[in-house]
């Protein structure tokens, strides 16, 4: 668990496994959703705007708004829509810097 | 090509219902979602919560348990994580499970795909940290994780509910920012009438204020002007009541009531209207759920926001019909076994137009600021949207001309109604005459390796 998360689990005592994102290595709970469990663990911004560049997170949870997308093995997903399974790589979703570079 | 006789997308308690109910008369069902587990928005994981959770959600949530053990029948066939992404008027569905895409049709087809949140387009809603406080409820659900610093802000009793479990869950939301005000309430009252026949959705609403109020979590109501402040995440929520009042907070949680998820029946061209009580776009139906396109039927509050119980009635109304147009049932008999059913969804109707009055969308979210983003995605602003209309933008899809809104992954979910509504304010019309975005498949981006994949037997079909 992050205390300095703005998150608080409720269940912090769940198996984990590696997940790394953007480089940095995380224990999430093993099959729980993935947006839920960065969440949790700290993590702030998901993903830049393709338009403007502007940070983005999670906003619906229910696969709707698509501001959670992360890439996957080269696959843009929705993290919201997507399980922790250990050994994940998630890198964040290309957005205005790599369009445009 | 997979045929049953009753498909359904959807696994909420209308698509649940309308599955038991057409199993038990005898048809082959499938039943389609993108969740990895049955139960929709208000039941989501019920299967699964532990108990602890469990008791912080409450014997509403709970109840959805019953729903989810009656479809475990082997006349239905659960296709759980399966995004649909186009339907044909001959009640063909395609879908996508982890990346691989396939088809299935149905001699009857049921589209139950649920609610989405209003928008609630304020200065600074895209911030990381706000959510909608359907998100955080799905959080804690799915996933047993509250925000530890959060303010709800909006209306409508879903913020009770969930500011009511944020208490029980031992992280009490920061404080209620409300916008509907006195006025709301006064326009209300004639339907209390209704109301008290509906009385239970009522007395639940009130015990969930009575838990706020008990836990101390200040009210603000009549909330005017919100925005949240922050650099690049959301640090702080402003309003004025009274005075301006700022509250410092990690988490801010959005809502102002749920409209139908039309991105189904749209696709399919189905004739929508506006529900000027609800302010938001129906698909046409008759009392049974069947729409403009024969045997295709909508149900739960894609069908007209009436919450679950509603959904889980009109769900089991549609499974008989469904089993009497596949001659299961004589016509006689349908009818004999729907009167309870069309008697308990009256009565559970009864109390939405007051609830309808007395939580509107708020004035804000209807006229946003021409600063506001409205298009999350294509970050497009409501003074960009004014400024089509002054340059002859009659409708959202013209709108598209114009701009980008609505063009982006969410295809409009969350601007599509500002869209409409800045538009029929801007030009003077309806929001009927203005109408909405024309919504074209895929209504989920799919990647070519599943279209690619899924034309295979197609061709196979073909020369065979
Ligand atoms: C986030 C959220 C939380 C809510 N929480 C509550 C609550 O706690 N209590 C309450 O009384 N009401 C709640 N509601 C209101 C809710 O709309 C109803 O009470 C109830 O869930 C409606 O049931 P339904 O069967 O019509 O649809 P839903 O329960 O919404 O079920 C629809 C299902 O369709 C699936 N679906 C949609 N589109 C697709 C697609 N393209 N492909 C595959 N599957 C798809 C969804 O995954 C979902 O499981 C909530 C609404 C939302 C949006
Ligand atoms: S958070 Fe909205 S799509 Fe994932």
């Amino acid at each position: 668990m992050n205390d300095a998360s703005p998150f608080l689990e409720l269940e912090p005592d769940a198996p984990r496994v590696t997940v790394r994102f953007d480089g940095t290595d995380y224990a999430l709970p093993e099959g729980a959703n993935l947006a839920a469990a960065l969440l949790a663990a700290g993590v702030r911004i998901f993903r830049a705007t393709p338009v403007s560049g502007a940070p983005r997170a999670p906003f619906c949870m229910m696969g709707a708004c698509y501001d959670c997308l992360v890439q996957i093995d080269g696959v843009t997903r929705q993290a919201c829509m997507t399980r922790v399974t250990d050994g994940l790589v998630v890198e964040r979703a290309p957005g205005k810097d790599q369009k445009d570079g | 090509m997979d045929e049953v006789d009753l498909l359904i997308l959807g696994a909420g308690p209308a698509g649940m219902a309308a599955a038991a109910e057409a199993a038990s008369a005898g048809l082959s069902v499938a039943l389609l979602d993108e969740q990895a587990r049955p139960g929709g928005q208000i039941y989501r994981d019920v299967t699964e919560v532990p108990k602890a959770r469990a008791a912080i959600l409450g014997p509403e949530y709970t109840a959805g348990r019953r729903l989810a053990d009656a479809i475990t029948t082997p006349r239905i066939r659960p296709i759980p994580g399966a995004t649909v992404w186009k339907l044909d008027p001959d009640r063909t569905v395609a879908y996508s499970v982890d990346g691989q895409a396939a088809q299935i049709r149905g001699h009857r087809l049921l589209i139950a795909t649920g609610a989405l949140e209003r928008p609630v387009p304020i200065p600074g809603w895209t911030l990381p940290g706000v959510m909608t406080a359907g998100a955080a409820q799905i959080l804690l659900k799915q996933s047993g994780v509250v925000p530890r610093r959060a303010v709800i802000a909006g209306c409508g009793p879903l913020v009770y509910l969930i500011g009511a479990q944020m208490v029980r869950a031992g992280t009490p939301p920061l404080a209620l920012v409300e916008t509907q005000t006195r006025g709301d309430f006064m326009a209300a009252l004639p339907h209390l009438g209704g109301a008290l026949k509906g009385w239970r959705a009522m007395a639940k609403g009130l015990g969930w204020i009575a838990e706020l109020k008990r836990a101390g979590v200040p009210r603000h109501t009549g909330a005017r002007d919100l925005a949240v402040e922050g650099e690049g995440r959301a640090q702080a929520l402003s309003f004025t009541t009274r005075s301006r009042q700022r509250i410092d907070c990690d988490t801010v949680l959005l809502h102002e009531g749920v409209v139908p998820n039309t991105q189904a029946t749209r696709s399919l061209g189905l004739p929508h209207r506006w529900d000027a009580g609800q302010h938001c776009f129906v698909p046409d139906h008759d009392r049974w759920g069947e729409t403009a396109l024969p045997g295709i039927y909508v149900a739960g509050d894609g069908a007209g926001i009436g919450g679950a119980l509603a959904a889980e009635l009109a769900g089991r109304l549609v499974g008989l019909h469904a089993a009497a147009a596949l001659g299961r049932w004589e016509q006689a008999e349908r009818d004999r076994l729907a009167v309870p059913l069309f008697a308990a969804l009256a009565r559970e109707r009864a109390a939405r137009p007051f609830l309808d009055a007395a939580y509107p969308p708020s004035p804000q979210s209807r006229a946003p600021a021409d600063a506001t983003i409205v298009c999350r995605c294509e970050e497009v602003t409501a003074g960009d949207i004014r400024r089509y209309a002054r340059l002859g933008c009659t409708g959202p899809n013209q709108a598209k001309a114009f701009g980008r809104a609505g063009m982006g992954p969410c295809q409009g979910r969350y601007c599509g109604l500002t869209v409409t509504s800045i538009l029929a304010e801007s030009n003077g019309k309806s929001p009927q005459e203005t109408g909405y975005y024309r919504i074209r498949p895929p209504l989920k981006p799919v990647t070519l390796g599943e279209l690619a994949a899924m034309d295979v037997p197609e061709q196979q079909e073909k020369s065979a």
